[in-house]
């Protein structure tokens, strides 16, 4: 068993200081966890890039701004960027690494130098993507889904490195998720019992659970495609007697699991954010953690519905149709106790509030378009439109990097010690939320009325709404100047954080900014309440609380 | 004296839900419903799109509330009321949820059977309409279509349904009517009678899509898919490839023409290459 000495961690041998640790074979959560971070959001611009792309050819109803070969690289190069090396490594890698050592009271992960391999898994396969671009041929021209037949008759060098760079990401993803079980696990301070961890330890067990059992499923379906491809051999080629819907089964058993994946961890994330920012505990603790539980399980058996239109049976059909329904029971536990949080608290309006709150709009509008996706004749009609567009990136885009921004603004004072601006985050809150719903509502009214997805050219009968789309996405490009405007000047001349600016109770805000190697100078605090805001009620403050408040007793 | 807030809340439900109702009632999101299933999907829409407003303003509207409500005022460095948990509270919202969504998921069944799609696909006892409708077409192909049938729609007792078969290929759909031994490029079919699509594809996966008739299915290689639909408004339709196929995915769409009746014959006889049959009765499809 790997585990890291003290001495690992000292200022001697050739361990680089200062900024250079970031780009060395760190063994410190923190160092990884931000070079996760950066990582992943150079991979976001890529992927953003690529998505102005899509919305420029887009801007008129025929292909005329790149050719169609290009136009499927650059699509599957975003679905692929965004997911595997955006937001899986961020939400998951980044805040994961950082935070869930401060949680469980650990001065580590259980395994560092998996953890370093882990991560130094995501440049290699990142650049090897994005470069397959340039090769002969091109990059994947299947889209992130890669479905035979198709992916076998694209040129084929580009789909053999899409594939071994998703292997190389599955594989980061699968030593990132056994390294957080057993963190979580096993490196629980004594005396720290499960049911006091915050939320966000919850939320990354559920996931990692999810990472274990899915991933090496893709992988070993992606290998099988790669020999369909290298040695002509038949699992899924029709022609030679292969089954193109196996693929789809075995695809989606892990691609629908990796929705979870990238949102779960946002669900602990505003889980942390929002008692603090309200300055009352987070409300029905122990019904969060069931609900967390409750979409691994209902999370694992509702693939079929991305393939409702495909070669499945009617009975199948109604399954997973309820099955998929019923993720909304435990989704909704979440949004309610939310919503339960903020009611009568202190709520500060600042960024990582407003981007929590945002989210919950957001999330909520994919929920229910969601709901409506899981029913069979509904889908029917939408499936494969631009309504399911729409939908996933309301959650993944409106859920989870909402929450990401968020979790930025919350947390950069604990990792450099300094704030950033408000006004700026401000900025950037109200044109990436203005710009995102201009961006992807009309695309569900555009899937309703005949324009599927994937295309590079349509009816010009969609042309305005597709231009108001573009619009959005140019606001949305513009939103992340504030943002890195902010992210830059402050780490040099934001106002002076203190090791705990928002006054919150978790474990790592008890400590330095930054915080030391081994995260607390003496011992691990004990955190067993770490949501313990609030005056409880019927004891009020005489000196805060106005005369209204004493008179209602506080209840409003 | 002031509104007790329970009396207020009531009234914000109330208009709530009649807001809820009118939206789905009269926001018309969809496009023409020019078939047999098309106004049973529409009322499906309608439902979901209600509960959605529902659930979506007054969620957002709560939101919103608390943050003008309870925003922290200038200076006040207090903490809000140290509320853990209220289980009754809980167990209502996890009930509200589950209700609504197994309301939706029975109601989405009954549309789901009403389309049709329900029907076993290759149980010739319980599907007696289907079952003779595909045994003549398949008659008439020369016994060669009888292949195990994967996925599709198929509604019930639909007898005497015209069989159009269906090839999909790079980058083009391509029909056949077996009863006049057309090919043609686009789709034109009678309406009000029944259409079976017998749908395959040559290289790579396409999906067989048309707006305005709500309907959609993969047209997959090594795997007979079917769907059978009942056209009801004349004119024409695109029909749209709504699966990745390759480069020209874009481009690959074509025309559904409904004609009237007698206006079908017509041009089924218009077209039909050499001197043989036409389909005389639509209940007798000859071989």
């Amino acid at each position: 068993m790997t585990l890291a000495s003290p001495s690992d961690f000292e200022p001697q041998g050739l361990q680089p200081q200062g900024w250079l640790k970031y780009l060395s074979f760190s063994l410190d959560h923190k160092v990884i966890g931000l070079q996760y971070l950066v990582t992943g959001f150079v991979f976001y611009l890529i992927g953003g890039a690529l998505a102005g792309v899509i919305r420029t050819e887009l801007a008129s109803p025929i292909s005329d701004f790149v050719s169609r070969e290009t136009y499927n690289e650059v699509l599957t190069l975003h679905g692929t960027v965004m997911i595997f090396l955006w937001i899986v490594p961020v939400v998951n890698g980044a805040f994961g690494n950082y935070l869930i050592p401060f949680y469980v009271g650990a001065r580590d992960m259980a395994f560092p130098r998996l953890n370093a391999v882990a991560f130094w898994l995501i440049p290699p396969a990142g650049i090897l993507l994005i470069s397959s671009y340039f090769i002969a041929g091109g990059a994947a021209q299947s889209g992130w889904t890669a479905y035979p037949p198709l992916s076998l008759t694209t040129p084929a060098l580009g789909q053999v490195i899409w594939i071994l760079s998703v292997l190389l990401l599955g594989g980061s993803s699968i030593f990132g998720g056994i390294n957080f079980i057993a963190t979580i696990w096993k490196l629980r301070r004594p005396g720290l019992k499960m049911m006091q961890l915050p939320m966000y330890c919850w939320a990354m067990l559920g996931t990692s659970i999810l990472v274990v059992l899915s991933t090496p499923v893709l992988a070993g379906t992606l290998i099988l495609l790669s020999f369909d491809i290298i040695a002509h051999t038949g699992f899924f080629n029709p022609a030679l007697g292969g089954n193109v819907v196996v693929y789809q089964h075995l695809f989606w058993f892990y691609s629908h699991p990796a929705v979870y994946i990238m949102v779960l961890p946002a669900f602990g994330l505003v889980s942390e954010i929002l008692p603090i920012h309200a300055r009352k505990p987070l409300f029905g603790y122990t019904t969060m953690v069931y609900s967390i539980l409750g979409i691994v399980v209902l999370g694992l058996i509702v693939w079929a519905h991305h393939m409702f239109t495909s070669g499945t049976p009617p009975w199948m059909r109604l399954f997973f149709t309820i099955a998929t329904s019923f993720i909304a029971v435990p989704t909704g536990i979440k949004f309610f106790n939310w919503l339960a949080t903020l009611w009568g608290g202190k709520l500060a309006l600042n960024s990582a509030m407003l981007f929590s709150c945002a989210f919950i709009v957001n999330f909520v509008f994919g929920g229910i378009t969601g709901v409506a996706l899981a029913q069979v004749p509904f889908d029917i009609h939408v499936h494969d439109t631009y309504f399911v567009v729409g939908h996933f990136h309301y959650i993944v885009y409106g859920g989870t990097v909402f929450i990401i921004f968020a979790s930025v603004y919350h947390w950069y004072p604990k990792f450099t010690g300094r704030m950033l601006n408000e006004d700026l985050g401000r900025l950037h809150f109200l044109l990436t939320f203005i710009g995102f719903n201009l961006c992807f509502a009309p695309q569900h009214w555009l899937g309703l009325n005949g324009m599927p997805r994937r295309v590079a050219e349509y009816d010009p009968a969609f042309t305005t709404l597709n231009q108001v789309s573009s619009i959005g996405a140019l606001l949305m490009a513009i939103s992340t100047l504030p943002f890195l405007i902010n992210v830059v000047w402050s780490a040099f001349r934001g106002e002076v954080a203190g090791d705990n600016p928002w006054n919150a109770l978790t474990p790592e805000w008890l400590t330095t900014s930054p915080p030391p190697v081994e995260n607390w100078p003496g011992e691990a605090p004990l955190v067993t309440h770490p949501y313990g805001y609030g005056i409880p009620e019927g004891q009020l403050d005489l000196k805060v609380t106005t005369g209204r408040e004493l008179w209602t007793g506080g209840r409003r | 004296m002031a509104i007790p807030p329970t009396l207020i809340t009531l009234l914000v439900g109330m208009v709530l839900v009649l807001t809820g109702l009118w939206v789905g009632q009269n926001v018309q999101l969809l496009p023409l419903d020019a078939s047999a299933n098309a106004p049973v999907y529409d009322s499906l829409f309608q439902v979901l799109f209600s509960i959605g407003t529902i659930l979506f303003l007054g969620i957002a509207g709560l939101l919103v509330f608390s943050l003008v409500r309870f925003r922290r005022r200038r200076g006040d460095r207090s903490d809000g009321v140290a509320i853990e948990g209220n289980l009754p509270m809980e167990i209502v919202w996890t009930a509200i949820p589950a209700i609504v969504v197994l309301f939706v998921g029975i109601y989405s069944y009954d549309i789901y059977e009403r389309m049709g799609g329900m029907t076993p696909l290759n149980d010739h006892g319980a599907m007696h309409g289907m079952a003779m409708a595909s045994d003549s077409s398949a008659a008439a192909d020369g016994g060669t279509q009888q292949a195990r049938v994967w996925a599709g729609i198929g509604q019930a007792g639909s007898a005497g349904a015209l069989p159009v078969e269906l090839t999909a290929m790079q980058f083009a759909f391509i029909f056949h009517y077996p009863e006049g031994d057309i090919t043609s490029g686009e789709l034109h079919i009678p309406a009000n009678r029944p259409v079976e699509l017998r749908m395959k594809a040559n290289d790579v996966i396409h999906a067989f899509w048309v707006p305005q008739f709500r309907l959609k299915q993969d047209v997959i290689p090594g795997q007979q898919t079917v769907l059978t639909f009942t056209a009801t408004k004349p004119g024409s339709y695109p029909i749209v490839c709504a699966e990745l196929c390759g480069p020209y995915h874009g481009g690959m769409r074509s025309t559904v023409v409904v004609h009237e009746s007698d206006a079908f014959d017509a041009w089924l006889t218009k077209n039909t290459p050499a001197p043989a049959t036409v389909a005389s009765a639509p209940l007798h499809p000859t071989a």
